[in-house]
């Protein structure tokens, strides 16, 4: 229970970080509770982020256990998922994000090679 | 050792009414509570109908709320499509009653990379169960996931977890699926969800749809097996269990009349038996609607209601035409009392037919059933199932009391105690029509085939149309055989006229008799005159004579008292001159 703090914890920062770039990524990440699965896709999106979007994107956790009335929002099912918010168009990426290309591709973000 | 089984499954078997009128009676209560239900059927069969109904009752009838999970519709959509049964969806959610969530997942929108599951549906659902206390949950159609999540592993691994998430959860959840190729549904959902599995199906036979409705499984419930038609309406889905329910029904002694006081006075002067069926046949044009028409009239002025079924007429023209013989309809369908249904027979099928006049029965509490004609149900060949269905009509109008009248036209002349439909066993009373061709005109007469349980007359009637009604008189029956119509009128003329003549003979006669008398007497008179005359006459001589011997005697006396002689009083002489 402790440790979700920590996910939350560290979404705050990650917003503070920078909000002055037009191309603000925002990326909402559903997950239930503190599933491996959910730790692992936390994990991979912010290894992804950090290495393609170092500095211009904000991660948003949201524990659909403690905010079950959220999840209709974004149309949510599987989990964890991750939202696209912006830029537009939504996309939605289903699964522990453990598919490094698929994650891109589903991004639509053009790995830098 | 049986009974005691199955009084114990019924009471462990709890049952959550759908309110779904017909539904819980073929199921025995409804659906099983806190298990799921599998609806299936093709498409635009009422699958979502089905569960909406279910939810919208429970929550106003049983006070259980319930969620409504679409795949398919939004939540506006949904409100707006079951807006035209009533059902206020909008007002449901308001107080809590109900909950929509509408899930719509986008293909293309979605990306797979690894590992998921679907706990956020699960948490979604479970926080729209929670939020309102929902005891019911319909999922409709859940089977729109496989379309949408391409790892059917998965989803079928969660599909089961959903389920028995769903026992857990303690609803009673309804899973709407779309008919499939082979299986009940296109994604074999039936092996998920076993415990009970709803067949609807929209079958179309001579160009007339039909809706049916089967119960296929339903564990550890005794349920009925066949298949039901159902309605979808205005008030929303009704399902009818309409096959006969035995022949148990109580009968009445109690007496209506037909309307005719001459064709009461045929059935021992009171009429038919209240919740018999009586059959009105005859070839066309012989007045059977006519004589429905003063059935109706007549129960209407007794205050019962009266259902009349059209099928050939609309009700306007139907009124007008009576009102031509006199009988007034229109001030009692004003009243209420008298409702007409007029649709084509082809407008929907059978089972539709029957399960629409269950219905209005239902609705409408009539006294009285009329079904004019029945006839026109028959299309191509199929007799057997017209007479089934008039059977199950039969029935279920008998086991309400309700006394109902059909009519039917015989196209034959050689078939006249046949009905198309060949329904003569269901009839309590049989009133035949037929015309009598006479002496170059068509009249109308009428007999009672058959009469149960009553001393009815066996006579043919002459049956009238008048501008006051229907009117019976006695045919003439004579040496010349059976008349009518105009060779009635003539037959009975010339009687008339022989019984005048005999009349005036006797009067004659008596005339004559009397003139004889009087002769007789004024000759007694007369006689009588001259001998009393005689009679005066002789007195008045032997009045004279006696003075005349007296006189002489005293001259006697006289002659001798001069002489002094003695007096000898002796009559030697004759006293005449």
């Amino acid at each position: 229970m402790k440790s979700k703090n920590d996910i939350s914890d560290i979404k705050t920062k990650k917003e503070k970080q920078s909000k002055a770039a037009k191309d603000m990524w925002v990326l909402r990440l559903y997950v239930a509770g503190q599933s491996p699965k959910a730790i692992t896709a936390f994990a991979n999106l912010k290894k992804i982020c950090e290495e393609q979007l170092k500095g211009k994107y904000s991660i948003e956790v949201i524990d659909l256990l403690k905010n079950p009335q959220l999840g209709a929002d974004d149309q949510i099912l599987a989990l964890p998922t991750l939202v696209r918010k912006l830029p537009v168009p939504v996309r939605k990426i289903i699964g522990d994000l453990s598919n490094t290309e698929r994650v891109l591709v589903g991004l639509d973000l053009l790995p830098m090679s | 050792m049986k009974k005691v089984e199955s009084k114990l499954v019924s009471t462990n078997l709890l049952k959550s009414p759908t309110g779904i009128q017909g539904f819980d009676e073929i199921t025995g209560g409804g659906l099983p509570m806190g298990r799921p239900t599998l609806v299936c059927g093709s498409a635009g069969c009422g699958k979502t109908l089905f569960g909406i109904e279910f939810l919208v009752r429970g929550a106003t009838q049983f006070n259980e709320p319930g969620v409504f999970m679409s795949f398919e519709e939004t939540n506006e959509e949904i409100t707006k499509n079951v807006a035209s049964l009533g059902f206020d969806l909008d007002y449901l959610v308001k107080h809590k009653k109900l909950a929509l969530d509408h899930v719509h997942i986008e293909r293309s929108e979605i990306e797979e990379t690894g590992e998921y599951d679907l706990e956020g549906l699960f948490i979604r659902l479970g926080y729209a169960i929670d939020s309102i206390g929902a005891k019911r949950v319909v999922l409709d159609t859940i089977e729109s996931l496989f379309a949408g999540l391409p790892n059917q592993l998965i989803l079928r691994a969660e599909l089961r977890r959903l389920f028995r998430w769903l026992k857990e959860k303690g609803v009673t959840a309804i899973i709407t699926g779309e008919r499939g190729e082979e299986t009940l549904t296109r994604q074999g959902l039936e092996e998920y969800v076993s415990d009970c599995v709803i067949l609807l199906d929209h079958r179309v036979t001579e160009q007339t749809s039909t809706r049916r409705l089967r119960v296929v499984k339903y564990r550890g419930s005794m349920h009925g097996t066949n298949e039901y038609p159902f309605l979808i309406d205005e008030d929303g889905f009704s399902v009818l269990p309409v096959t006969s329910l035995g022949l148990n029904h109580s009968v009445s002694n109690d007496r209506v009349s037909s309307g005719i006081t001459s064709l009461d006075k045929m059935f021992e002067g009171k009429g038919y038996y209240r919740g018999s069926t009586i059959l009105i046949s005859g070839t066309a044009g012989v007045g059977k609607t006519s004589l429905a028409a003063h059935f109706s009239e007549a129960a209407c002025k007794r205050g019962e209601r009266v259902l009349y079924f059209c099928f050939e007429e609309s009700p306007s023209q139907l009124m007008r035409n009576m009102l031509s013989i006199g009988i007034k309809l229109e001030p009692w369908v004003n009243k209420g009392l008298l409702q007409f249904q007029a649709t084509r027979p082809t407008f929907y099928g059978l089972e539709m037919h029957l399960a629409k006049t269950h219905k209005l029965v239902n609705d409408f509490k009539p006294n009285i059933v009329i079904l004019d004609p029945i006839n026109t149900f028959v299309i191509g060949d199929k007799e057997v199932e017209v007479k089934t269905m008039l059977m199950r009509l039969v029935d279920f109008l008998k086991s309400n009391q309700i006394t109902a009248l059909f009519t039917n036209l015989t196209s034959g002349v050689n078939e006249l105690e046949h009905t198309d439909v060949s329904i003569s066993s269901l009839i309590d009373t049989w009133i035949l029509l037929r015309d009598i061709e006479l002496s170059g005109e068509r009249n109308r007469g009428m007999y009672i085939l058959k009469s149960r349980g009553m001393a009815h007359s066996n006579q043919i009637r002459e049956f009238n149309l008048t501008n006051h009604g229907v009117e019976l008189s006695n045919v003439y029956v004579g040496p010349s055989g059976v008349l009518t119509g105009s060779a009635r009128i003539a037959q009975e003329a010339i009687e008339n006229a022989e019984v005048l003549t005999r009349k005036q003979d006797i009067e004659r006669k008596k005339r004559e008799i009397e003139r004889k008398r009087k002769a007789v007497e004024a000759q007694i008179e007369s006689l009588q005159a001259n001998f009393e005359s005689d009679v005066s006459e002789a007195v008045k001589m032997i009045n004279i004579e006696r003075d005349t011997i007296n006189q002489l005697e005293q001259d006697k006396i006289e002659m001798a008292e001069s002489r002094k002689a003695d007096i000898i009083k002796k009559k030697n002489r004759n006293p005449k001159k």
